[in-house]
């Protein structure tokens, strides 16, 4: 009972504990906050990517495309695994208007807007349409005429909260979008001045993905039209992916083995077909290895903030060590009189541990308790901090986000917490056990001196 | 006092400190023995070895060669665990200063023994006996009305009287003092030997450390220590 006496005695009158405990609770406080927003942000990025591209694709990286997706979607809808599977055209296109010099290359993403939007959110990401996103290739003005449905990014500016301003009715304009098409041999399909194929599109709506590089280079055709621009038309018509969402319960990693595995019997089984040879270059992957080249640089960025917070918990640890030496230092004394009060090496161990305990329980209250409150109100700090001084610290625009992520993990919560009490124990080990194992009258004597 | 029988039995004890690459020899062969319900007080000159040979019978340290022995149980071969039990129930320590816990007041400072010896659940079992125990010891050597003080907000007296309270909280055999006056005034001083008398007079059984002369001759038993070894013939009071 005397080490829990002594051990909140020394917590509450050793001033210096207090800067232990700071220190602990300053250390808590960053950990918490940038793991959250890391975190908020990662996470917020992978939901973004996962909801635009859906479960797992089958997909090639050539121009070219491959053929016979239509088969293979029948094969994918025959089996109890898979929710919707929907063909796309992927090319690049050149975006002009018509008596203007001007000109921007483009992604060119050719969907069948019904399946799309069963497969991934793209209806959700529509701004005009978002309820009647089957028309949404129809533009108000004219519903006869071709539609094009762009990136946000390319027909609004966004402010600096992250907001894009857009009109109450979709702007009336047309633009050309003109693409070379392909042989399936890669060859280019005509020859002379029709060597490009290029068409009018009036826009129809735009889409926000919240990917940055998405939203500012890519706009949506309808599917067809788009096979006809990248010479994917036929016969045998060609597509550049099928994605694919999969049924209820059924997990990303088992989805795309079975997909993988269905593929490859499809391979063996059109082995004989006129285009087989572009089926080779056909891979099957989940959306996250899809988008692995995007995803990865945001996960590189968290794991350095660990890195990073991690030595800043081995300077925590050190911080700790010098203070509980100091303070064992301080309580000789004390050590001496309790050992010649019978007090035995492991209660002192006891004492010093206890003691390092309610330290890191108290820098863990305390840092917790700032850094959920900080992370409530961070969206408002950063706001203020905007409005009087023209200071932001995520650039809303880069990120995509119109809210700094904030929502707390309780699982983070205890893991950091428990972390900064490991830390302190670990700290205040060697100290401890240096006490612990001091003699009686030596301790005595030099409290004499 | 009825019960002259020996308590505590020092044979042969040596002790040598390594000062540097010196090594000095401060007890050198002492032998000594304390009946139940003596007071005996061990007089010499500063570096002489009486505060040791109190540390070596208090278990507080070890000798170098030698034994001593409570009762049946020797020291010298204890285990740690009963060193510890004996610290805590058999001997009662006075320092020279005091050695209170700075952080505890009055009152827990003189029930602390008990809190040691205790668990938790014990602790509480027993709590409120030693409270009751600590306020009767604090209220005879007239502190009853600074229990909740600090010890930085006592007088020297007071914190050595705080001290013999801590001592005596346990009900030890021994009392073992190291120059309990030597940081008092002689007024204040006199009041504590006062206490030892008194102390002595209920039968308790102390040893005493002093390096004053006028001092130890208020004891029953003075023995003198010389350059490491017990010197002379001592000088022994009726028992009272």
């Amino acid at each position: 009972m005397y080490k829990l006496t002594l051990a909140a005695r020394y917590l509450i009158k050793r001033p210096i504990t207090w800067i232990a405990v700071l220190a602990v609770a300053v250390c808590v406080f960053m950990v918490l906050v940038v793991l959250t927003i890391m975190t908020g942000l990662l996470q917020e990025f992978e939901q973004k990517n996962h909801r635009w591209v859906g479960d797992a694709v089958v997909t090639t990286d050539s121009l070219v495309g491959f053929p016979y997706y239509g088969q293979f979607i029948e094969k994918l809808e025959q089996t109890d695994y898979v929710y919707a599977a929907s063909p796309v055209v992927r090319t690049y296109a050149l975006l002009s208007y018509r008596g203007s010099d001007w000109n921007r290359p483009t992604e060119l993403v050719g969907i069948d807007i019904e399946t799309f939007a069963r497969v991934t959110a793209f209806n959700e990401a529509l701004y005009y349409n978002r309820e009647d996103y089957k028309n949404a290739f129809k533009p108000p003005h004219n519903t006869d005429a071709d539609g094009a449905v762009m990136g946000v990014g390319m027909v609004a500016t966004s402010a600096p909260d992250g907001t894009y301003q857009r009109s109450q009715f979709p702007p009336v304009f047309a633009f050309d979008l003109t693409s070379f098409p392909l042989t399936a041999r890669g060859a280019l399909a005509r020859a002379g001045l029709g060597i490009v194929s290029s068409q009018q599109f009036y826009f129809s709506d735009d889409v926000q993905s919240g990917l940055a590089e998405v939203d500012t280079s890519h706009i949506y055709i309808p599917f067809q039209r788009a096979q006809l621009l990248a010479g994917m038309d036929g016969p045998p018509e060609r597509a550049s992916a099928i994605h694919i969402k999969f049924a209820p319960g059924i997990t990303t990693e088992q989805g795309t083995r079975e997909i993988a595995a269905l593929w490859a019997d499809f391979v063996e089984e059109n082995s004989d077909a006129s285009q087989a040879f572009l089926l080779d270059q056909v891979r099957v992957e989940s959306w996250r290895t899809f988008r692995r080249a995007v995803i990865a640089p945001i996960e590189h960025e968290r794991t350095l903030m660990i890195a990073i917070f991690g030595l800043i918990a081995i300077i925590t640890v050190f911080i700790i060590l010098v203070i509980f030496y100091m303070i064992v230092a301080h309580k000789t004394k004390d050590i001496g009189i309790l050992k010649s009060l019978g007090a035995v090496r492991w209660g002192i161990l006891q004492l010093f541990l206890g003691f390092a305990f309610l330290t890191g329980v108290a820098g863990s209250i305390i840092g917790t308790s700032a850094g959920i409150g900080f992370l409530m109100r961070i969206n408002q700090i950063e706001q203020w901090l905007y409005e009087n001084y023209n200071f932001q610290l995520w650039d809303r625009r880069m990120y995509d986000i119109t809210e700094i992520p904030s929502a707390v993990d309780t699982t983070t919560v205890v893991v950091i917490a428990l972390a900064a009490i490991a830390i302190c124990l670990i700290g205040a080990f060697i100290p401890s056990l240096k006490a612990a194992n001091q003699q009686p009258v030596k301790t005595l004597q030099v409290a004499q001196v | 006092m009825t019960d002259n029988s020996k308590i505590l039995t020092a044979h042969k004890i040596h002790k040598t400190y390594r000062m540097g690459a010196a090594r000095v020899k401060v007890l050198k062969g002492v032998d000594l023995t304390v009946k139940t319900g003596e007071f005996v007080a061990i007089v010499g000159s500063s570096g002489s070895g009486k505060s040791t040979l109190l540390h070596i019978l208090g278990a507080l340290d070890k000798p170098d060669s030698g034994t001593v022995k409570y009762l049946d149980m020797e020291l010298t071969a204890a285990r740690n665990g009963q060193l510890n039990r004996y610290r805590n129930k058999t001997v009662g320590f006075v320092f020279q200063f005091y050695h209170l816990l700075e952080e505890l007041n009055v009152l827990e400072n003189v029930y602390i023994p008990t809190m040691v010896s205790k668990s938790v659940f014990g602790w509480f079992g027993v709590r409120s006996e030693a409270k009751k125990r600590a306020r009767r010891l604090l209220e005879q050597l007239g502190l009853s009305d600074r229990l909740k003080h600090k010890p930085y907000q006592l007088s020297g007296g007071e914190r050595q009287r705080v001290a013999i309270a801590r001592a005596l909280m346990n009900k030890p055999d021994l009392l073992l003092a190291d120059e309990p006056t030597g940081n008092l005034d002689s007024k204040t001083g006199n009041s504590i030997l006062k206490i030892f008398d008194e102390l002595h007079s209920q039968g308790q059984t102390i040893v005493m450390v002093t390096h004053d002369d006028n001092i130890a001759a208020r004891a029953q038993r003075i023995v003198a220590l010389q350059d490491g070894v017990i010197k002379g013939k001592n000088k022994c009071a009726p028992l009272k």
